[in-house]
C-alpha cells in the first residue's frame, strides 16, 4: 500500500497528553480496587549471607496485619528455572524472590508484609525482626578482572563480538597510535514512576494484574509459569508507564510478590517499591574498557582493538553489545574485539537505554577524538576519512546509511568549521570554550507483532495491539499510521494497548516498537482494506466489480478507485451495508517470523552525529553544556514532534552520564549508597541549554514497508563522549572515567 | 515510618510544655526534612507538635535597627522579603541557592537551622552511624565521603551541616532566639551549631525541649559588597560541595570589614575570624584573597573521596571575595540558567 502523507511525517501532539496532564491516565499503583490490601517489601541490609531467623509474631500481632511472607512460608511454586525466565532474561538461573534464606545481593527482597493500609504495612515492615549471618561479599569489579570469562550466547539476540583481520599487524602498520582505559560506573534507570503492581482478585484464582512494565505479555507469561495460572486467570494490564528506559523489560520483584500475596490471601493486593528499593534490581553495569587505535599516514584506521569487562550477578550472565559497534562504525580491516563478564554479589544488570552501545560509544568515541589529535586531524574530518560504506562486521551492504548527511548538516548547524583545534584556544570572556563531537550506530530491529483493526458503523476505527507506551509516543504514532493507512481523519481512530486481552506484541525495547507494531498495524489495515473491497463487491458496486486491492486507495473516509477518484464509497456505508456492527481484520505473525529467520540481505542500522559545546570556568572547573546539535539518520520519521522529544531526552541522558550519573557503591557494604533522587544526580532544567535536533533524509525500503528504523536510543550515542571531548578541547584535560565530576578537573 | 499523633500547638508556652511532657515528641515546621527522616525510620517521633499557629511567621524590624525573622517564616518568604532583598542580599542569595522553589515554600527558617546532615550512611539504617546510633561507628570514614567535612571533623563523625541559609546567617552574625522549659534565651549564631567531637548525635547547643522562636539580624547587612558562591554536582537542587558566604566593606580598594563563612565543609557553618582579620586593612586583591583562603584551609583534612574539596574551597573563597569586591561579575554559575534564548 503506498503511503500518502496526511499524518505520517507530520508533527502530531501526543494523543495521551491530555489524559496525563489531567490525571485521568491511571498508573499501576492508582487502581483503587475494592478491599485492597497493601504489601510492603522488606529489603536485605547485607549483600551476602543468609537469614537465620525471622520473628514475625510481633508483626502478625498488630491489628490489621494479614501476613508476613518469607522463604519460611512461601508455598511450593514452579520448580524449574525455565518457569522463572522471562522474554528478556539472560542466561543463567533467575532470582526467585522469597525462595531461600540465602542473600545474594544488598536490598534483596526478603519478606513481604501485607496489611490493611499502606502505612501499617510500611510500619510493620520496619519493625520486622530478621537475623542474618553475614558472609564476605565481592562487589568490586576492578578486583575481579582476572576472573572475567567470555559469556556464551545466553540472552536472545546477543551475538559475541567477532574480530577480523590481524590487529597486531594493523597496529604495526600505523604511524600514529592511541591506547587507553575507559570506565563508567553503575547507573540506575530511575524512571519517575516507581515499580508497582495492583492485583485485583476476581475470585477463583482469576486476576486482573495492573503492572508497571514495558511488556504486559512478558509479565503475564512470567506469572502464568510460576503460579500455574491460565491466560484467562492472569490478565495483565499496563496502559500507561511513567518511564521505563529498560527497567520494565523484566518483571520486577513486586509483580511476583503482589501475585503471591493475592493468591495466598485470596484478596486484592498492591505492592509498590520505594525510591530506595528502585536500586534493588537491574542497572546499567559498571564496565571497564580498553581501546587501542592506529592510523596510517593518511589518517585511515589500520587497527581497532576494543575490549570490555562488565559486572554481572552470581546467578545470571547479563550480556550486551558493548564492543561490537567498534567493528561496524568505521572502516577498518583489522579489528580485535573482546567482551568478558565478572561475577559479583550484585543483582543482575539490565538493559538500560541503548544498552551496550551507550557504554561502548563512550570508549570508542573518546578514543577516536584522541586518535584524531594524535593523527593531527580534525575529529570530524578523521571520521569522514574512515567512513564505512559497507558493513564489514556482517559482511553486508547497508540497507541505507546517511551518516554522511548527519556529519554535514550537524556540523553546518553547529558551525564546526569555526573550531580551532588547540585545547584551550577558544574563549568566551573568561570562560574556556570547548567543542567536541561523537556519534554512534544502533540496530534497526523488528519483532513479530500482532494488531487488530475494527471499523464500526459510525466510521470509527479501533486499532489494538498489546504493546506498551513508556512515554515514547506509541499511542500517537500508531494512530497516525492507522489513520494514514485507512484514509481516515485522525480523530476517527483510537489506538488501544497495554492489555494481554489484545493481540500479542513484544516488550517495548530496543527501539523496535515503531517498526514492529507499526508494521503490524499497517498489515492489519491492509487486510481490512481487502475486506472492505470484498464488501463493496458484495454490494455489487459497479466501479469496484473487477477491482484488485492495488486498484483502490483509502482517503477522505472513502475507498476510491485510483484510476477514477470520483468513483468512491464511504467506508462507514460499507460497514452499515454489511449488516454487522463492525468489520474487523488482524495481521498474521508469520511474515514477521519469516523475516526473523531469513538470513539478512542487508545491514540495517540507524546512526547519529552529535556536536557539543561546553563552557568551563578556568578556576572553579565548573562545566556547562551550552549547546548541542544532534543529527540523526533513522529512516522515516513518523512523528517529528515525538521523535524530537526522544532525541532531546537522549541528549539529556548523555549529558547526565557525562557529568553526573553514577550509582555509588560502598564496597565494604556491597551497597549503593546514593539510593535516592537527592544524591543520585541527573540534570535539572538549569543544566540543560540549547539542543538542536536534525533528522536527515533517509529512505529505506528494506527495513520495513514503513521505512522506520526506530529512534528511542540512537540519539544517546556519542553524547557523553562528545561532552568529554569538548571538555578536553576546553581544558586540555582528558578524563576517561565518567562521569566527569568537578574533582576530576581540578 | 511509625504511627504518630499530631496537634497544632496554640501558643509558644503550650508547645514547650507539650514537648517536655511527651517524651518522643518532636516539633515540626515545614516537615521537609523531618518527614523524609521518618520515612527512612531515622527519626521515629511518636507525637508531632505543629508550630504553624504560634504566630511566629512574621518578619519585622527590630529595635536595634536590625530585622527579626520569625522561626516559622518560610525560606521563600524570607528570601523575597523586601527588607531582606534590600538590606541582606547575601541572605537572599544563600536561601535561593538551596533546595527548590517547592521546598523553600514549605521550609521554615527554624527548621532550616535544625535540618540534619545528608550523610548517606546517616540516612541508611543498614549501615552503622554514630550520629544516628551513638557508638555504632562512623561508616563515612573510609567510605564514600564526597559530601563530608574537611574541617573540624572528629574520629566519631565527619558529617557536614547541609544548609545554605545558615552560612549566610553565620557571616551576618545573626542571633538565635529560643524558648524552653527554663524560659527564653538567645544564642550567638556561631555558638548554635557545634562540632561533632565525641557526641555527634548532638547537632547544636539547644537544650532538650527548647524551641527556636526567631532569628535576629543585626543592623549591618553588607548590602554593597557580598557574594554567596555555591559549588555543587549540578546547577540547581543539589547540596553544596563547597559554598562561600562573604561580605566586605571597602574604602578606596582597602578592606575595612570582612566576613567569611563556608558551607559544606564542616559540621557547622564554618566561619573563620582569623581569615577575616587577615583581610581587614588589606587591599582587595587576589593576593590578599589567597592569603585568607590559605588560612581557612590551613587545618583542613581530606577523608579520601572528598580530598578535592580542600583545593575547591580555596578557589571558591578567592572567587567569592573577588565577586564581592567587584559586584559586576557573574555572581555564580546560576548565570548560565538564564542564557537560554
Ligand atoms: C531534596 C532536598 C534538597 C534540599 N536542598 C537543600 C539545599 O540545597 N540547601 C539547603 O540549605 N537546604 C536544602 N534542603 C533542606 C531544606 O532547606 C530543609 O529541609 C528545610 O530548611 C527544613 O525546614 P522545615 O521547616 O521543613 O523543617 P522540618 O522538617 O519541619 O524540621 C526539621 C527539624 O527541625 C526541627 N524544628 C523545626 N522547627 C523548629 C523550631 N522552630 N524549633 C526547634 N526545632 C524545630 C524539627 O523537629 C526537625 O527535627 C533540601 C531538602 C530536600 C528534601
Ligand atoms: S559522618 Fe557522622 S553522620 Fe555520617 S556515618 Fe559518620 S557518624 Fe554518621
Amino acid at each position: 500500500m503506498t503511503l500518502q502523507t496526511d499524518y505520517i511525517g507530520k508533527p502530531t501532539s501526543r494523543i495521551d497528553g491530555p489524559a496525563k496532564v489531567l490525571g485521568t491516565a491511571k498508573y499501576a499503583a492508582e487502581f483503587n480496587v475494592p478491599n485492597l490490601l497493601y504489601g510492603h517489601v522488606v529489603s536485605s541490609p547485607i549483600a551476602k549471607g543468609k537469614i537465620t531467623k525471622i520473628n514475625a509474631d510481633p508483626v502478625l500481632a498488630l491489628p490489621g496485619v494479614h501476613q508476613v511472607f518469607s522463604h519460611e512460608n512461601v508455598p511450593s511454586l514452579a520448580w524449574l528455572d525455565r518457569s522463572y525466565k522471562d522474554d528478556v532474561a539472560p542466561g543463567g538461573s533467575p532470582f526467585r524472590p522469597l525462595h531461600k534464606p540465602e542473600i545474594r545481593f544488598s536490598q534483596q527482597p526478603v519478606a513481604l508484609v501485607v496489611a490493611d493500609t499502606f502505612e501499617l504495612a510500611r510500619y510493620a515492615a520496619s519493625i520486622l525482626e530478621i537475623e542474618y549471618e553475614e558472609e564476605a561479599h565481592e562487589t568490586e569489579l576492578t578486583q575481579h578482572i582476572d576472573e572475567a570469562f567470555e559469556p556464551g550466547r545466553g540472552k536472545t539476540g546477543y551475538q559475541p563480538p567477532k574480530s577480523r583481520g590481524n590487529f597486531g599487524r594493523g597496529w604495526e602498520q600505523g604511524v600514529a597510535h592511541v591506547e587507553a582505559n575507559y570506565s563508567h560506573h553503575a547507573q540506575h534507570h530511575n524512571p519517575m514512576e516507581m515499580f508497582a503492581t495492583t492485583v485485583e482478585w476476581l475470585g477463583d484464582k482469576k486476576l486482573n494484574v495492573y503492572d508497571k512494565t514495558q511488556g504486559a505479555f512478558n509479565s503475564q507469561q512470567y506469572i502464568m509459569k510460576i503460579f500455574g495460572l491460565s491466560k484467562d486467570e492472569a490478565r495483565v494490564i499496563s496502559k500507561y508507564t511513567g518511564g521505563g528506559f529498560g527497567s520494565g523489560l523484566r518483571p520486577q520483584h513486586q509483580l511476583f510478590l503482589a501475585v503471591l500475596a493475592s493468591l495466598e490471601l485470596q484478596r486484592s493486593v498492591r505492592v509498590s517499591l520505594t525510591r530506595q528499593q528502585m536500586f534493588s534490581f537491574g542497572h546499567r553495569p559498571e564496565t571497564l574498557q580498553h581501546v587501542a587505535l592506529a592510523t596510517a599516514e593518511d589518517g585511515s584506521l589500520t587497527g581497532i582493538n576494543h575490549f570490555a569487562v562488565a559486572e554481572t550477578s552470581q546467578f545470571e550472565d547479563f550480556t550486551e553489545n558493548v564492543v561490537g559497534w567498534s567493528g561496524t562504525l568505521y572502516d577498518c580491516k583489522n579489528v580485535k574485539l573482546g567482551y568478558r563478564l565478572s561475577k559479583l554479589d550484585v543483582y543482575t544488570p539490565l538493559d538500560m537505554r541503548a544498552p551496550g552501545a551507550a557504554s561502548g560509544s563512550i570508549a570508542l568515541e573518546i578514543a577516536m577524538d584522541e586518535m584524531a589529535y594524535a593523527a593531527g586531524l580534525d575529529p570530524l574530518e578523521f571520521r569522514i576519512r574512515n567512513y564505512s560504506d559497507f558493513d564489514q562486521a556482517q559482511n553486508l551492504p547497508y540497507s541505507s546509511k546517511n551518516l554522511r548527511a548527519c556529519y554535514r548538516e550537524g556540523a553546518a548547524k553547529f558551525g564546526w568549521d569555526q573550531r580551532t583545534p588547540e585545547p584551550g584556544s577558544m574563549r568566551d570572556g573568561n570562560l574556556l570554550v570547548g567543542w567536541g563531537m561523537g556519534g554512534g550506530i544502533w540496530d534497526a530491529q523488528k519483532q513479530p507483532a500482532l494488531a487488530k483493526v475494527s471499523l464500526d458503523a459510525d466510521g470509527h476505527l479501533t486499532v489494538s495491539s498489546g504493546s506498551n507506551d513508556i512515554g515514547t509516543g506509541t499511542y500517537t504514532i500508531m494512530t497516525q499510521i492507522a489513520a494514514e493507512s485507512m484514509g481516515l481523519p485522525i480523530e476517527a481512530v483510537t489506538f488501544v494497548l497495554g492489555d494481554t486481552e489484545l493481540p500479542e506484541a513484544p516488550v517495548q525495547g530496543g527501539s523496535w516498537t515503531a517498526a514492529s507494531v507499526g508494521t503490524a498495524v499497517q498489515e492489519a489495515c491492509a487486510k481490512l482494506g481487502e475486506q472492505l473491497l470484498k464488501q463493496a463487491q458484495k454490494m455489487d458496486h459497479p466501479a469496484f466489480k473487477d477491482a484488485k486491492i492495488d486498484d483502490v486507495q483509502f482517503a477522505n473516509g472513502q475507498m476510491r478507485l485510483r484510476s477514477d477518484l470520483t468513483q468512491a464509497v464511504v467506508l462507514r456505508d460499507l460497514v452499515q451495508a454489511s449488516g454487522e456492527p463492525k468489520i474487523e481484520a488482524q495481521n498474521s505473525k508469520l511474515p514477521g517470523m519469516v523475516d526473523m529467520i531469513k538470513p539478512p540481505k542487508y545491514s540495517m542500522h540507524a546512526h547519529n552525529a552529535v556536536f557539543v559545546e561546553v563552557k568551563v570556568d578556568p578556576d572553579l572547573m565548573t562545566v556547562h553544556v551550552t549547546r548541542v546539535v544532534n543529527a540523526v539518520a533513522a529512516g522515516r520519521i513518523i512523528n517529528p514532534k515525538t521523535a524530537r522529544s526522544q532525541v532531546l531526552g537522549s541528549v539529556v541522558w548523555g549529558i547526565s552520564s557525562a557529568l553526573m550519573e553514577e550509582s555509588v557503591m560502598d564496597h565494604r557494604f556491597g551497597r549503593f549508597m546514593n539510593h535516592n533522587y537527592a544524591e543520585y544526580h541527573i540534570p535539572v532544567n538549569a543544566d540543560i541549554h540549547n539542543i538542536d535536533v536534525i533528522f536527515v533524509h533517509e529512505e529505506d525500503a528494506e527495513v520495513n514497508p514503513l521505512g522506520i528504523k526506530g529512534l528511542g536510543e540512537v540519539g544517546l550515542l556519542g553524547v557523553a563522549a562528545a561532552v568529554a571531548n569538548a571538555i578536553y578541547h576546553a581544558t586540555g584535560k582528558r578524563v576517561r572515567d565518567l562521569p566527569v565530576t568537578i574533582d576530576k578537573l581540578l | 515510618m511509625n504511627s504518630f499523633t499530631f496537634a497544632q500547638a496554640p501558643a509558644i508556652d503550650a508547645a514547650v510544655r507539650e514537648k517536655a511532657g511527651q517524651p518522643g515528641s518532636a516539633y515540626i515546621g515545614g516537615g521537609t526534612n523531618l518527614v523524609d527522616l521518618m520515612k527512612e525510620n531515622v527519626e521515629r517521633p511518636t507525637h508531632l507538635i505543629g508550630l504553624k499557629k504560634l504566630g511566629l511567621d512574621s518578619i519585622t524590624a527590630s529595635a536595634d535597627g536590625g530585622l527579626r525573622l520569625g522561626a516559622l517564616a518560610t525560606n521563600a518568604d524570607t528570601a523575597w522579603h523586601p527588607e531582606v532583598e534590600k538590606r541582606y542580599p547575601l541572605l537572599n542569595q544563600a536561601i535561593l541557592a538551596g533546595a527548590s522553589p517547592q521546598l523553600r515554600n514549605m521550609a521554615t527558617d527554624g527548621g532550616n537551622l535544625m535540618q540534619r546532615t545528608r550523610c548517606y550512611y546517616f540516612y541508611d539504617l543498614a549501615t552503622p552511624c554514630n550520629k544516628r546510633e551513638p557508638g555504632s561507628g562512623c561508616s563515612a570514614i573510609g567510605g564514600y565521603n564526597r559530601i563530608h567535612a574537611i574541617l573540624g571533623a572528629s574520629e566519631a563523625c565527619i558529617a557536614t551541616h547541609p544548609s545554605d541559609m545558615c552560612v549566610a546567617l553565620a557571616a551576618l552574625e545573626a542571633t538565635v532566639r529560643v524558648s524552653g522549659p527554663n524560659g527564653e534565651r538567645t544564642i550567638a549564631f556561631e555558638d548554635f551549631h557545634r562540632l561533632p567531637g565525641d557526641s555527634p548525635e548532638r547537632d547544636n547547643t539547644l537544650e532538650p525541649g527548647e524551641l527556636i522562636t526567631g532569628l535576629d539580624l543585626p543592623a549591618k547587612g553588607f548590602e554593597k559588597n557580598y557574594s554567596y558562591l555555591k559549588l555543587r554536582d549540578r546547577t540547581s537542587y543539589a547540596f553544596a560541595l563547597v559554598s562561600v558566604a562573604t561580605a566586605l566593606e571597602l574604602d578606596g580598594g582597602i578592606i575595612t570589614d570582612a566576613r567569611l563563612a563556608l558551607g559544606g565543609v564542616a559540621h557547622k557553618p564554618w566561619r573563620d575570624k582569623t581569615a577575616e582579620a587577615l583581610l581587614i586593612g588589606q587591599p582587595a586583591t587576589a593576593d590578599t584573597f589567597r592569603t585568607a583562603a590559605a588560612q581557612v584551609l590551613a587545618g583542613a583534612k581530606g577523608q579520601g573521596t572528598n580530598n578535592f574539596k580542600i583545593e575547591l574551597a580555596k578557589r571558591a573563597i578567592v572567587r567569592a571575595l573577588k565577586q564581592a569586591t567587584e559586584m559586576n561579575q557573574v555572581v555564580d554559575d546560576n548565570a548560565f540558567q538564564n542564557s537560554n534564548p
